[in-house]
C-alpha cells in the first residue's frame, strides 16, 4: 500500500513537504539577517533613549511586514492542506468512479483506507510540525516588538505542537468530508469552512477556558524583552472604594472629571490614569492567563485536536466499510 | 461449488428497491448471462456479489460459501464496473503495478503478454486509450489477478462489433485455459446467446428466470394452432406468452419436453434463448405464476448439498 499511496498521491506528498520546506529556506535565510538586527537593537545603550528607538522603529518597518504575511500564511495553511490534501484522497475516487476498482481489490476497503489516511497525515503532520519549530525560532524577535504575546490568537497556534495538531486535525475533516460529500470542490469547500468555524470557536471561547484565569488587582503589564511578552489579559475592570465593580462608562466619566486642565491634544499615558483612579480610591483588577501557562495549554489544545482527528479519521473508516 | 449463492437478496436506494426477493445458485465453470431491461437490477445485483454493495435484505455468498465482500470473497472474484473504470491519469505499466500492489496473486507476465497483445504501450495513459482497449485494459487486470470468478457490468455496452468480439474472446479463453467462471450483464442478448450456459432474467428488481440455458430450452416450446382452440390449451398450460396472428396462435409454453407430443392439430417448435428472453421480459407476471415457471437448476444441487 505504500507504493499505491506514492503513486496516487505524488502530488500531495511532494508537494505539502515542497511548499513547506521553500518556506523553511525563506526563513531560514530571512530570520538569520532579523535576528542580526535584534541583537543590535536589544545591545543598543541607552535603552529609551531617541536613538535606540530610531533604531527600533527602522526594524519594525524592515522585517515586519514580512514576517506578518507569513504568520497570516501560517494561520491559513493547515486549511489549505486539510482541503487540498485531505478532502481528495476519498472523492475523488468517489467522484470518478475508480472506487468501483479500488474497493474490489484483494487489499479490501478497510485497509486501503486506513493504509492511505495514515501515511498522508503522518507526512504533512510531520511537515507542518518542523515548520512551525523554524517559524518559532523566526518568529522570536517580534514577539517583543510587536508587543505580542506566544499567547495571542494568530501566534499560539504556530508555535509548540498546535500548528502540527491543527493541520492532522484539518486533513481528518478533510478526509470525513472528502467520503461524505463524494466531490471534490465541495468537500475542499466544507472543509475550509469546518476548519474556519472550529478555529474560530476556540481562539474566541475554548482557548481562555483550557485552565483558570489567574485574578489580580493593580496588575503591572509592562512588557520585559525575553519573556516571551506579556501575559493575555482577558478582562480589566475597576471596583470602586466600597468594593463595588464599577461600569467603564462610569470610568470613563470619572477620568474626564478628574483630568488636570481639562482636554489636552495628547492621550494621558495608562500608567497616569491608573495612578489618578488609585488617588481616589478605585482600583484595577485584571483576569489574565500568565505565559508561563504556554505550555500546558499547547498539550491541552494538542490533546483534544489529536482526539478528534483520530475520531474523525476512525469514522471515515467505519463509514468506508459500510458505503454503498 | 456454487459460484454465486443467494437468498433473498435484496437492495434498497432511498426508498425504491432495486432488488428483491433474488434466490440464486449458478455453479461453477458457467458462463452465466445476466438479462434483463435498464433498470432491472442488473448491476445491483453484480454489486452486491462483488462485494461493492452491502445487502439490504438477504445474503450473497460467492465461491462457495464466502460472504460477498469479505476479504476472502475479494481474493478470488475480479469485479470490472460499467465502463471499466481505471485510473485514468495512470499508464498502464502503473495500473498493472497497482493491481499487483493491491492483491495476493498478480500474474505478472500474463498481464505484460495480453498488453503486448493488444498492443497496448505499457507507458501510454489509461485515459488516452480508445474505449475498447481501455475495456481490454481492465479486463486484464482483472484476469491477471487469477481469479476463480469474474464479474463484468455490461462490459460490452460501449465497445463496437470488433472491440465486443475481442473482448468476448478473451473472456472465454480464460474460461477455457484457466477455468474462471464467468458473470456478465448485458442488455443485448444476441451477443450472449452462442455462449451463455446459464441464463438469469431481471424485470423490475425481481428474478424472472435462472437456470441453465440447456435446460430451459429444453423445458420451452412455442406450440403453433388454430386460434379458437388456443383458450382451451392456453388454461390448461403454462403459457408464458400468447401471440395471436389471423387464425394462427402461437403459445410459448414452459412445459413439456421435446419428447411429449404436442396436442392434436398442434404443433411444437424448439425455442431460441432471445425469443425465450423475450417472452418472459414482456410477461412480467409470468414468472409468479404457479408451476414450474420460475425454473431453478442449481436448486436441486444446492438443496442437496
Amino acid at each position: 500500500m505504500a507504493w499505491v499511496t506514492w503513486r496516487q498521491h505524488r502530488l500531495t506528498l511532494i508537494g505539502v513537504p515542497g511548499l513547506l520546506g521553500a518556506l523553511a529556506v525563506y526563513l531560514l535565510i530571512a530570520g538569520l539577517r532579523s535576528h542580526r538586527a535584534y541583537a543590535a537593537l536589544i545591545a543598543c545603550r541607552p535603552a529609551g533613549s531617541p536613538g535606540c528607538g530610531n533604531l527600533g522603529a527602522g526594524f519594525s518597518s524592515t522585517y515586519w511586514t514580512q514576517a506578518d504575511i507569513v504568520l497570516i500564511f501560517l494561520n491559513l495553511a493547515p486549511a489549505l492542506i486539510g482541503a487540498f490534501a485531505g478532502a481528495p484522497v476519498l472523492a475523488r475516487e468517489l467522484e470518478t468512479g475508480t472506487y468501483r476498482y479500488a474497493w474490489t481489490q484483494g487489499v479490501g476497503r478497510e485497509r486501503w483506507t486506513i493504509a492511505k489516511l495514515a501515511l498522508l497525515a503522518a507526512t504533512v503532520t510531520a511537515a507542518a510540525g518542523a515548520l512551525s519549530q523554524l517559524f518559532a525560532w523566526f518568529f522570536q524577535p517580534f514577539l517583543g516588538q510587536e508587543n505580542l504575546t506566544v499567547l495571542a490568537a494568530s501566534v499560539f497556534g504556530t508555535r509548540g505542537i498546535a500548528f502540527a495538531a491543527w493541520t492532522l486535525a484539518a486533513f481528518a475533516i478533510g478526509a470525513l468530508a472528502g467520503l461524505l460529500i463524494r466531490r471534490i470542490v465541495p468537500a475542499m469547500a466544507v472543509t475550509l469552512g469546518a476548519y474556519a468555524g472550529l478555529a474560530l470557536a476556540t481562539r474566541v471561547f475554548l482557548r481562555e477556558r483550557y485552565l483558570p484565569a489567574v485574578v489580580t488587582s493593580n496588575p503591572d503589564f509592562s512588557s520585559r524583552p525575553g519573556t516571551g511578552g506579556s501575559p493575555w489579559v482577558l478582562r480589566t475592570w475597576f471596583t470602586g472604594p466600597g468594593g463595588r465593580v464599577t461600569s467603564q462608562p462610569a470610568i470613563d466619566r470619572l477620568l474626564r472629571a478628574y483630568q488636570p486642565g481639562g482636554r489636552s491634544a495628547q492621550a494621558p499615558a495608562a500608567n497616569d490614569l491608573a495612578r489618578v483612579l488609585a488617588q481616589h480610591g478605585y482600583t484595577q483588577h485584571a483576569s489574565y492567563i500568565p505565559v508561563s501557562r504556554f505550555w500546558p495549554m499547547q498539550l491541552i489544545e494538542g490533546g483534544w485536536l489529536l482526539a478528534l482527528s483520530v475520531l474523525l479519521i476512525a469514522v471515515t473508516v467505519w463509514l468506508v466499510r459500510r458505503a454503498a | 461449488m456454487n459460484v454465486l449463492e443467494t437468498t433473498g437478496l435484496g437492495k434498497r436506494y432511498g426508498r425504491t428497491w432495486a432488488l428483491q426477493e433474488c434466490t440464486l445458485a449458478i455453479p461453477a465453470g458457467r458462463l452465466a448471462a445476466l438479462v434483463g431491461p435498464n433498470g432491472a437490477g442488473k448491476s445491483a445485483l453484480l454489486q452486491l456479489s462483488a462485494g461493492l454493495a452491502v445487502p439490504t435484505a438477504g445474503t450473497a455468498t460467492v465461491l462457495g460459501g464466502r460472504p460477498a465482500g469479505s476479504r476472502a470473497a475479494l481474493d478470488g472474484v475480479a469485479f470490472v464496473a460499467q465502463d471499466a473504470p481505471v485510473y485514468l491519469s495512470l499508464s498502464a505499466a502503473d495500473l498493472l503495478h497497482l493491481t499487483r500492489n493491491l492483491n495476493r496473486r498478480f500474474d505478472q507476465r500474463y498481464a505484460q503478454a495480453r498488453l503486448g497483445e493488444l498492443g497496448i504501450p505499457p507507458g501510454q495513459k489509461a485515459g488516452k486509450l480508445p474505449g475498447g482497449q481501455r475495456a481490454q485494459l481492465a479486463l486484464t487486470l482483472a484476469l491477471a489477478r487469477r481469479p476463480q470468478l469474474l464479474i463484468l457490468d455490461e462490459p460490452l455496452a460501449r465497445l463496437d462489433p470488433p472491440a465486443r468480439q475481442d473482448f468476448m474472446a478473451a473472456v472465454l479463453t480464460a474460461m477455457a485455459e484457466d477455468g474462471v467462471s464467468v458473470l456478465l450483464s448485458s442488455h443485448v442478448l444476441a451477443e450472449l446467446e452462442r455462449v451463455a450456459d446459464y441464463l438469469v432474467v431481471l424485470s423490475a428488481g425481481r428474478l424472472q428466470v435462472a437456470g441453465e440455458v440447456d435446460g430451459l430450452l429444453a423445458r420451452h416450446r412455442v406450440l403453433t394452432g388454430p386460434a379458437a382452440e388456443a383458450g382451451r390449451y392456453a388454461r390448461q398450460l403454462p403459457v408464458v406468452q400468447a401471440r395471436r396472428a389471423a387464425a394462427q396462435a402461437h403459445l410459448l409454453v414452459a412445459a413439456g419436453g421435446p419428447a411429449e407430443p404436442a396436442p392434436p392439430g398442434w404443433e411444437a417448435h424448439p425455442v431460441g434463448l432471445e425469443e425465450l428472453v423475450l417472452a418472459y421480459l414482456r410477461a412480467p407476471g409470468a414468472a409468479g405464476r404457479p408451476g414450474p415457471s420460475l425454473v431453478r437448476d442449481g436448486e436441486a444441487a444446492a438443496a442437496s448439498r
